[in-house]
């Protein structure tokens, strides 16, 4: 390229890029999308969606009245994971259950003290099953919480005294990369991914087929502007909305949800460039070969978007599903982002991991980009 | 330029471009072919057929002819937006398939909707364009001091384009195309939708373009008025180049068969016009203007056969128009079409008329005199006058309401004060007039003026915000329903289920109507008699020629025979033939007793309305027949304005008087 010829290659990059920017920011649809939804988002996943089971009730029904048995739920006044309710009956515990007004009972048989003496006591705990997760965390919160008292007892006893599995030997429990088991951790870098793509995707999706619409890419076609000018001139703002949009999640995963950050933040930043050009190009292609709005959000949404929810493993890990869901997770390109992100955050510098997807991820970028650059002709037939 | 090929002949092929400066065509195509696959349709659309033309440099060119025609299309093979399919074109000595940016660097095009970006200022609109032609500072700033100047745009530097109205926006998409001197500038369609007014500013800025900067400019148009104004005429039609040359060349074709007779006093000239009309042995056209009636003879024809059409009214010749020279071009085309065909069916397939163009061409000639031995038997004798063979509409035409012997008939339309609002805006301000029985009742007006709102009020779409309003003897105020079904409507656009054959619309929308069993099967056995639509009931409707479609909507209008049928633009978008038929058959209708309430933007179709009003931002400024607007137009005695002519000077008046009234009220 000649010295003019690229002095004219900026000047009409820096006019269609002008042009851009403006049209982005006079348009409030753009706006409410770019700016609005992902604060919206942050708040709804960060607060609304968590998988922790907090303060679940619980029924307690004590009908043996002795101070042992009391003793045996107090356990479950300690833990913040449970809070019980005492009843009088299990008529009552029973219906309550039905209403799903409580998630589980906990029962003391009328000779529950009679038969510690004995050595032989049960106490019956019954969880609600319809959220089999949810059923699951309570039934191990609940009988942590009476093992402590059996323990105590057992320790006191000097033996084995309830027998069973129970021993002296105390169990500790230990999560690695997330030892606080918040799902809060765990979702927040899936949500930066999530926020990208429907800006980087869901945004550009839009604007070539607005142009379309409009009619008034034939007009910008006969003129001296290069196809390659007219997409860099798209890309460049929605380049820079996604990157604020980053930086809204990487504040609020640090001062809102107080996630750590084990790795690089520089490491972060650069692999959501990459991402981000994933996204765009991604948008950029759907626009340009549907020509047509509404297509094009549709198109953007079931493409991009759902698929980066649901196949991504950023709700559901993609080592737990049926082998073909698998084979297609390992195809979205949000998979390799939220694994990067999340072995960013809460495991710290694996570089081996680290560079392999951002490698991914450029290669993904680089396809989508020229099959946008291949599509968008100045042609009309 | 002088050479003119003979109806129907192919063009003689252009001189090639030649390498010599200055001797380079603006445009130079052979043999240029272009088809699209239309979603849905088994043919793809031939949209330009062995088209071979060459557009001289530093002139101004017009490509002419009705939608459809293949107008967009050749402008955008020529500004490298498309490829043909076969032949070869040439722009600036370019070949344009071969390298399109090298074109699109030199040339300037503005397409139909202006490509204006509508959330852009004026004045960033602009410097997009110039910062996109790498205009410098200095050469920008001179430029746009004469594009303010030609355009009048200055005040509106930083208004939103989208918030401009459609002449401004015409000007600006004008101006971007203009902020550096391009070697050929590509018009498709700058005026459509446009009011005569900005219309005639845009062509004095081209005309200045041309004569001072020897501008290349091609413009594509549908209205040949315009197109006389250029050096060159290109005529196309159903894809194929018609005719080429000077607009005196084309104009000389009809020359010395043109004449204008006066109708006998108390009649309206539409009912000799019909008369004319219906006889295509004869006449070639016959149009109504200027309270005359204006007429192309047959070269053939014998004096014997015109005289007694005339019936004693003396006929005057007067000079040959272009659109006369095109009409007397496009009747060649279909007699020729005709013999074609018939020979075809005869040869291989003796297969119902195919829906294609050439079908619809070979139909038309005979389309009036089939419609006029029809007209008593199928329309209801409604108004009371069923007269003798095909004398209907002549015989309602010397009832015709100004006519100051015959009884009046009642009003049907009675509109007092009426005025809406939409927030603080007023679309229309205190309107007030009526219709009569019968009437063809024309709305014209500038875009934005408000015509538009009158008509939904009218026809109960849109609630009036005050005012009073009574339509078919029902006030719409209070009860719309029952006025709506005395009253039918045919949308602008193509409001029928395309995906539905014309049988199932027509049984559609009956049903709708409340009408049913042998009723309906009766009603639609009628409409479709009388909009020639017999036989296609199995046709898909949205695969049917504009034309057709159009006769569908009206005959779905009709279905529940309604007292008075609302028409919004009828005639936006199709050619001057299919115009002449809708005429026809609107003439027909009123003098069955239906009153007919029209808009229209093609200024000469006033000449077919009894009466017509004339609204421009909201105020009504004239009402009246259309020799009572002429003169309060200020038409002097003999100098008889045309409709567009009255139509500019009325809304000048009133935009002049209202402006010293605003003043009045500063001072």
């Amino acid at each position: 390229m000649t010295g003019p010829a690229r002095n004219r290659f900026w000047q009409r990059l820096i006019a269609l890029t002008r042009k851009e920017t403006r049209q982005l920011i006079r348009d409030p649809g753009s706006i409410a999308i770019g700016v609005l939804l992902p604060i919206v988002l942050i708040l709804l996943f960060g607060y609304g969606l968590s998988l922790d089971v907090k303060n679940a009730p619980m029924a307690v029904v004590l009908e043996d009245a002795s101070p042992a048995a009391a003793q045996a739920v107090a356990g479950l006044q300690l833990t913040p994971y449970i809070s019980p309710v005492p009843l009088a009956s299990m008529r009552e515990a029973e219906a309550l259950m039905r209403d799903r007004k409580v998630d589980g009972i906990v029962r003391l048989p009328g000779d529950f003290s009679r038969r510690l003496a004995a050595g032989d006591a049960t106490i019956q705990v019954i969880v609600h099953g319809a959220d089999a997760a949810k059923a699951n965390i309570i039934l191990r919160y609940a009988t942590g919480a009476l093992t402590q008292d059996a323990l105590r007892r057992a320790d006191l006893a000097g033996g084995a005294a309830l027998g069973g599995g129970i021993g002296q030997v105390s169990i500790e429990q230990r999560l690695w990369f997330n030892s606080a088991n918040t799902s809060t951790w765990y979702l927040v870098p899936g949500l930066i991914a999530l926020i990208m793509t429907l800006v980087g995707a869901f945004l550009t999706a839009l604007v070539m087929a607005r142009e379309w619409e409009r009619g008034t890419l034939e007009a910008l076609f006969v003129t001296p502007a290069r196809p390659v000018e007219i997409l860099l001139a798209k890309i460049i703002p929605y380049f820079i909305v996604g990157m604020a949009g980053l930086l809204l999640c990487l504040a609020a995963a640090r001062f809102l949800f107080a996630v750590p950050m084990h790795g690089s933040l520089a490491a972060v930043v650069v692999s959501a460039m990459f991402y981000l050009l994933v996204a765009v190009g991604m948008g950029l292609v759907i626009s340009s070969v549907t020509r047509n709005q509404f297509l094009a959000s549709q198109l953007a949404l079931i493409l991009s978007f759902l698929p980066s929810l649901m196949l991504s493993g950023f709700l559901f890990d993609l080592r737990n599903v049926p082998t073909p869901i698998n084979v297609i997770g390992h195809a979205v390109p949000a998979t390799y982002f939220i694994e990067l992100l999340r072995t960013l955050f809460l495991a710290g510098n694996v570089w081996s991991l680290v560079v392999r997807d951002c490698l991914i991820l450029l290669v993904y970028a680089a396809v989508l980009l020229g099959i946008a650059r291949v599509v968008t002709r100045k042609r009309l037939d | 330029m002088k050479h003119f090929p003979a109806p129907g002949l192919p063009s003689p092929p252009a001189p090639l471009p030649q390498a010599g400066e200055g001797n380079i065509p603006a445009l130079a195509g052979r043999g240029l072919h272009k088809r699209f696959r239309v979603k849905g349709a088994a043919q793809p659309t031939q949209a330009l057929n062995d088209v071979t033309l060459a557009v001289p440099a530093a002139s101004l060119s017009a490509l002419v002819g009705p939608d459809g025609a293949g107008k967009t299309t050749l402008l955008r093979l020529a500004a490298g937006l498309m490829r043909a399919d076969a032949g070869a074109l040439h722009v600036l000595g370019i070949d344009v398939a071969q390298n399109p940016q090298a074109v699109q660097d030199r040339i300037s095009y503005m397409p139909q909707r202006f490509g204006l970006y509508e959330d852009l200022s004026v004045q960033e609109n602009l410097d997009l364009y110039a910062d996109l032609h790498g205009v410098g500072r200095d050469e920008r700033r001179e430029r746009y001091a004469r594009l303010m100047a030609m355009t009048d745009l200055g005040r509106f530097g930083t208004r939103l384009a989208g918030k401009l109205s459609g002449g401004m926006k015409q000007k600006l998409g004008l101006a971007c195309t203009l902020v550096r001197s391009p070697d050929l500038l590509l018009l498709d369609e700058p005026t459509a939708g446009v009011d005569p007014l900005s219309r005639r500013e845009l062509w004095s800025i081209l005309r200045q373009l041309v004569d001072e900067a020897r501008l290349s400019v091609i413009v594509s148009t549908a209205y040949l008025d315009e197109a006389e104004r250029c050096a060159q005429v290109f005529v196309l039609h159903g894809g194929r180049l018609i005719a080429q040359g000077a607009p005196d060349a084309i104009r000389q074709q009809a020359s010395g068969l043109c004449f204008v007779a006066a109708p006998p006093p108390g009649t309206a000239p539409r009912a000799l016009q019909a008369r004319l009309l219906d006889a295509p042995a004869t006449i070639i056209d016959a149009a109504p203007q200027g309270g005359e009636v204006r007429f192309i003879r047959r070269p053939d024809a014998d004096n014997a056969a015109v005289d007694a059409l005339l019936d004693g009214v003396s006929a005057m010749p007067v000079p040959a128009r272009l659109e006369d020279g095109f009409m007397v071009l496009l009747r060649g085309r279909e007699a020729q079409a005709e013999v074609k065909l018939s020979a075809e069916t005869n040869a291989t397939t003796p297969s119902p008329q195919p829906l294609s163009r050439e079908g619809r061409g070979a139909s038309t000639p005979f389309l009036y005199g089939r419609l006029s031995q029809r007209t008593n038997a199928p329309l209801p004798p409604r108004g009371g006058g069923a007269g003798g063979e095909g004398e209907v509409a002549l015989g309602e035409g010397h009832s015709h309401p100004n006519a100051p012997a015959s009884p009046t008939p009642e009003i049907v339309i009675e509109v007092k004060d009426l005025v809406r609002k939409f927030g603080d805006f007023t679309a229309v301000a205190s309107a007030s007039f009526d219709v009569r029985r019968g009437e063809i009742f024309g709305l014209l007006g500038p875009n934005g003026a408000g015509k538009t709102t009158t008509f939904r009020m009218l026809c109960g779409l849109l609630p009036a915000s005050s005012g009073f309003l009574q339509v078919a003897g029902v006030n719409l105020r209070t009860a719309r329903a029952h006025a709506r079904s005395k009253i039918g409507y045919v949308a602008q656009k193509f409001a029928l289920y395309g995906n539905l054959s014309v049988g199932e619309n027509l049984q559609f929308f009956g049903g709708a109507y409340g009408l049913r069993g042998s009723r309906l099967r009766e009603r639609m056995q009628t409409v479709l008699a009388q909009f020639d639509l017999a036989g296609h009931e199995q046709a898909t409707s949205g695969l049917l020629p504009g034309g057709f479609k159009q006769r569908l909507a009206m005959a779905t209008g009709l279905l529940h025979e309604p007292e008075i049928l609302f028409l919004d633009e009828p005639t936006s978008g199709i050619d001057p033939l299919a115009r002449r038929e809708f005429w026809r058959r609107i003439t027909a209708l009123a003098a069955s007793g239906v009153t007919v309430i029209v808009t229209t933007h093609f200024m000469e179709e006033a000449e077919y309305c009894d009466r017509i009003v004339i609204q421009d931002a909201g105020r009504l400024l004239a009402i009246g027949t259309p020799e009572q607007v002429r003169a309060q137009a200020g038409g002097a005695a003999d100098g008889r304005l045309s409709m567009e002519e009255a139509f500019i000077g009325i809304v000048m008046q009133g935009r002049a008087s209202s402006r010293t009234a605003g003043q009045g009220a500063h001072a």
